[in-house]
């Protein structure tokens, strides 16, 4: 069996107690357990607005699991999930072969520039107080009032 | 910053504006170019989890920018597409707005 990576995401019912929303991660957890799939990573983002109304609840608690198995495993995590009641929305997505690329994207960026910068004379690595760094200053908003 | 690096270079030789506002052409304005965010913020992977990256690119009326409006490149749209939809469909995201 090839392992691969899926996002989990569910929400749970705004109703629900906190209680109920860690018996449901013990259950997804022993069902990746059964498939002998592992939980890599979860994360309670808490209670969110809806961006719409799903079954007349405007918000509710979402819940994300990493997890690494098979298709099977998937299958069933999914067949499970549209049976409870309290889960009113939920979402797996595989995301190994993206990650894959993206890593990728980032490495041969990451060489071409030390490559371009060592051809400059400068050292490999971008020191501190340089004009651009590499990456992710996504609190940029320069684009906001094309989306308002 | 990396918009001031920018501005010497490439990027704004595009005629075409489309539809959009006429302060395009205007040089000093450096708000409002037709780069692509993702390009020039080095942004690669555009992830559905991230409200705050897609939402400028999902107006009031929820449907998603286009680029002829935006700037975003092929390849970025298409990955932005996907990240929306995947936002959409966990409510992230409104399908239909206001």
């Amino acid at each position: 069996m090839n392992t691969r990576k899926y996002e989990l995401v569910y929400i749970v019912s705004p109703e629900a107690t906190d209680e109920q929303v860690t018996a449901l991660h013990d259950q997804v957890q022993a069902i990746v357990a059964r498939f002998n799939g592992e939980i890599e990573k979860t994360e309670n983002w808490g209670r969110r607005k809806l961006a719409y109304e799903i079954a007349r609840h405007k918000e509710g608690t979402y819940v994300l699991e990493v997890i690494n198995g098979g298709g099977e495993l998937m299958k069933e995590i999914d067949r499970r999930l549209k049976v409870i009641d309290e889960v009113i929305r939920h979402m797996a997505v595989r995301v190994d072969e993206e990650q894959r690329v993206v890593d990728r994207a980032r490495t041969v960026r990451q060489t071409w520039q030390e490559r371009r910068r060592v051809a400059r004379g400068l050292p490999p690595q971008i020191q501190e107080g340089e004009k651009r760094r590499d990456g992710d200053d996504r609190e940029d908003d320069r684009f906001d009032e094309a989306g308002a | 910053m990396a918009m001031q690096k920018r501005s010497g270079g490439r990027g704004r030789s595009s005629g075409g504006r489309g539809g959009d506002k006429a302060q395009g052409q205007r040089r000093g304005l450096f708000r409002r170019r037709k780069v692509c965010k993702f390009c020039a913020d080095r942004i690669d992977d555009i992830n559905y989890k991230d409200v705050k990256l897609l939402q400028p690119f999902v107006p009031e009326r929820g449907k998603i920018l286009p680029r002829r409006i935006s700037g975003t490149c092929a390849k970025h749209q298409r990955k932005l597409r996907t990240a929306i939809t995947r936002a959409r469909v966990i409510a992230l995201l409104p399908f239909v707005g206001e």
